[in-house]
C-alpha cells in the first residue's frame, strides 16, 4: 500500500483499501474559515444535532476577509465566532490567528498519520507532515461534525520523485509549479500526490508545506511526504497528542511514478490564467508590474520572508510598485519583526500587514484595478482571482518576487543580487 | 425526467470563474446566483432558463473548494452539469447538495451550445432533442446513488444517525 492507502486503511478500521473503493473514515481534525464555515453551521443545524461530535477535533479560523472588510463578511465571521463559543470547539481571533494553513501546523494541531479534512481545498498542505490531508465543501463538513467521520472514495497514488541538487533561488514553490507546468492543472486529477526524492529529503520545512500546499493545483486530492528527522524535529515542540508514523510499502502499487532531475531548473514563473502556464524566470520576457503580493498558505511562512528580507534589505521597492508583505501568522509575524526583518520592509518602501488571505483571493488589502499587474506568491492566478477580470496575476517563488518589486518588472533574483 | 437548453464551455473552468471571491461574504443560494458564472460568461444569469444545462469539457470546477459555486449553479435553474470530467471536490459537493453532475465524453463531444438534451437520471440515458442522437451514461457507483437518492449528504447523514439511535 502507498503512503495513502496506509493512513486510510488505519481511518476506516480495515487491513487493506485499494483506489476506488467508497470507504468510511474517522477524521482526526476538522476545519472550517470565515467563507465555508457559514454554510457548514446552516446544514449542521439541518441534521438535528445540537453538539458536534468532539469539540477538541474541530477548529475554525477566521482568514479570508479577516480584519473584516465589511459589513457582510463582520456578519459571516459573527456566526462563525458564535457557534465556535457556543460549542467550545478550537477558534483563534483575530490578533492571535493566522493563515489557516500556515496556522495549525505551527500550532500543533495536525500531526502524522492523521486524516484532516478542512471546508478549504488547500488543506492538503498538512500533507507535508505524513498526514492524509484534503479539502472537502461546507456539507462535507457539517456531516463530519456530526457524526465524526466522512465518506471517501480511495485515490490512486502518483509518486513524484525530484533527484539533483537544486540551484540557490530554487525551492518548493519553484518544484511545485515546474511539476503543474509539466502535468497540467489536471495531472493529478483525484489521485493522492506522494512526494519523494534527495531534492525533497533536503527540503527545509517551509518549503514542504509550499509543495504539498499546491498538489490541489494539479487537481490532486492530497500531497504526502513520508515524515522523516525534519519533520519529527518540526513537531517534537508542537504536538501535544500521539501520532502515528507510516510508511509505504516496498511494493506499493502507484498508478504512476515520474522521476525529474531539477538540479538545473530556474526559479519558475506561471504566466496568467493558469499555475500550469509556467516559464523558467528568464524566459518570462520584460513584464512591468504594479504590484507585488508576498504571503498566502503557500509562502507566508518564516524561511519565505527571510528570502525576501535577503532581497530587499538595503534596497527599495520600485516607486511606481507596490510591495505587499503579509506573514502567514501572528508567530511568522513576531518572529520576522524580532529577526529585523519587517523593519528591512519597511525601510524598504513595503507595505507589511496583519496576517490575512486578503489579496490572495481578491478579497481585501490588495485587490488590483482593470489593466494592472501582480507577480504574487500566492498559488492561483485565475482570471479575476485578485479583483478585475482585467487585471493579471503572475505566480513565483517569494525571492523572484521580491525581486521584482525592486526593479519594478519580473526579475530573477541572481540579476540583482549578483 | 429533466429537459433543458446548453451552455457549453471549455477546460478548467473554474471556481472563480463560477462565483468570484468578490461575493463570498454572502451564502444566500439567490444572491449568488445572481453573479454565475460571470467570470467566463457575462450574459450566462440573463439567458440561463430554469432546467437548462451546463456543459464543459474537462476539469470543471477546478480550483476552491467554495461550496458557493455548485449553489450558486442550482439556484441559477441548472438542472445538471455534464462535462468529460470534473474536479474532485467541486464533483463532491455537487452530489453533496443534489445538484446531479455527469461525466460523459460522447455527449459532449456530439452537443452544441443552444442544443436541448433530455436527460432521465435514473436510466442513465441522454437524448439530445436538437440532433436526435441519444447516448448512456455511466451509472453513479452504489454508494453514491444511494447518496443522491436520499436527497444529498445531510438527509443521507440525518437517517444515518437515526440509525445509531436505534
Ligand atoms: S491564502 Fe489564499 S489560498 Fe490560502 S487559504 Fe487563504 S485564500 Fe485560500
Amino acid at each position: 500500500m502507498t503512503l495513502a492507502d496506509k493512513i486510510l486503511a488505519v481511518h476506516a478500521d480495515r487491513e487493506a483499501v485499494s483506489p476506488g473503493e467508497f470507504i468510511n473514515i474517522r477524521v482526526d481534525l476538522i476545519l472550517a474559515n470565515d467563507v465555508t464555515a457559514p454554510i457548514a453551521i446552516r446544514e449542521f443545524h439541518r441534521l438535528g444535532v445540537n453538539k458536534v461530535f468532539d469539540p477538541k477535533k474541530v477548529v475554525m479560523v477566521p482568514d479570508h476577509f479577516v480584519p473584516n472588510k465589511d459589513v457582510a463578511s463582520a456578519e459571516q465571521a459573527k456566526l462563525m465566532r458564535e457557534f465556535a463559543y457556543e460549542q467550545g470547539i478550537m477558534y483563534f481571533e483575530a490578533g492571535r490567528m493566522g493563515i489557516e494553513h500556515v496556522l495549525l501546523p505551527e500550532q500543533g494541531l495536525v500531526l502524522p498519520g492523521d486524516v484532516v479534512i478542512g471546508a478549504d481545498s488547500h488543506t492538503c498542505t498538512y500533507g507535508a507532515l505524513g498526514t492524509f490531508a484534503t479539502g472537502m465543501g461546507s456539507t462535507d463538513i457539517a456531516a463530519a461534525m456530526a457524526t465524526g467521520d466522512i465518506w471517501m472514495k480511495v485515490p490512486p497514488t502518483i509518486k513524484l520523485v525530484y533527484h539533483g541538487e537544486p540551484g540557490e533561488w530554487v525551492g518548493g514553490k519553484d518544484l511545485i509549479l515546474y511539476t503543474i507546468g509539466k502535468i497540467g492543472v489536471d495531472g493529478a486529477l483525484y489521485s493522492a500526490i506522494e512526494f519523494a526524492g534527495e531534492a525533497v529529503t533536503a527540503m527545509p520545512m517551509d518549503g514542504r508545506f509550499t509543495m504539498a500546499n499546491m498538489a490541489i493545483e494539479a487537481g490532486a486530492k492530497a500531497g504526502i511526504f513520508r515524515v522523516d528527522n525534519k519533520t519529527q524535529l518540526y513537531i517534537k515542540s508542537r504536538a501535544n497528542r500521539s501520532y502515528s508514523v507510516y510508511e509505504p510499502d516496498g511494493n506499493a502499487e502507484y498508478s504512476q511514478v515520474i522521476e525529474y532531475d531539477v538540479s538545473d531548473i530556474e526559479p519558475q514563473v506561471a504566466l496568467p490564467h493558469s499555475p500550469a502556464n509556467t516559464k523558467p524566470v528568464s524566459q518570462v520576457g520584460d513584464i512591468e508590474i504594479n504590484q507585488v503580493v508576498i504571503g498566502s498558505c503557500t509562502n507566508g511562512r518564516l524561511d519565505d520572508l527571510r528570502l525576501v528580507a535577503r532581497i530587499l534589505k538595503g534596497r527599495k521597492v520600485h516607486p511606481r510598485v507596490r510591495c505587499i508583505i503579509i506573514p502567514g501568522s501572528q508567530q511568522v509575524y513576531l518572529d520576522a519583526l524580532t529577526m529585523g526583518l519587517i523593519e528591512a520592509f519597511i525601510k524598504a518602501g513595503a507595505v507589511v500587514s496583519t496576517p490575512t488571505c486578503g489579496p490572495c483571493l481578491g478579497g481585501h488589502a490588495g485587490v488590483l484595478a482593470a489593466g494592472e499587474r501582480c507577480i504574487s506568491t500566492t498559488n492561483r492566478n485565475f482570471v479575476g482571482r485578485m479583483g478585475s477580470p482585467e487585471s493579471e496575476v503572475y505566480l513565483s517563488n517569494p525571492a523572484v518576487a521580491a525581486a521584482s518589486a525592486v526593479t519594478g518588472r519580473i526579475t530573477s533574483p541572481e540579476e540583482i543580487s549578483g | 425526467m429533466l429537459e433543458g437548453k446548453v451552455h457549453k464551455y471549455g477546460a478548467n473552468v473554474d471556481t472563480d470563474a463560477i462565483i468570484s471571491a468578490r461575493y463570498l461574504s454572502v451564502s444566500d443560494p439567490a444572491e449568488l446566483a445572481r453573479h454565475c458564472m460571470e467570470g467566463i460568461d457575462q450574459d450566462f444569469v440573463s439567458k440561463v432558463q430554469p432546467g437548462d444545462i451546463i456543459m464543459a469539457t474537462t476539469n470543471f470546477g477546478c480550483g476552491s473548494s467554495r461550496e458557493h459555486a455548485p449553489l450558486a449553479i442550482k439556484a441559477s435553474g441548472v438542472s445538471c452539469v455534464i462535462a468529460k470530467n470534473f474536479a474532485r471536490i467541486f464533483f463532491r459537493n455537487a452530489i453533496n447538495i443534489g445538484l446531479p453532475v455527469l461525466e460523459c465524453d460522447a455527449v459532449v463531444d456530439n452537443t452544441g451550445a443552444g442544443d436541448i438534451l433530455e436527460i432521465d437520471l435514473s436510466s442513465g440515458k441522454i437524448k439530445n432533442l436538437t440532433n436526435g442522437k441519444v447516448f448512456d451514461v455511466r451509472p453513479y457507483p452504489d454508494f453514491m446513488a444511494e447518496l443522491l437518492s436520499a436527497g444529498g449528504l445531510i438527509e443521507y447523514t440525518k437517517q444515518r444517525l437515526a440509525g445509531r439511535r436505534l
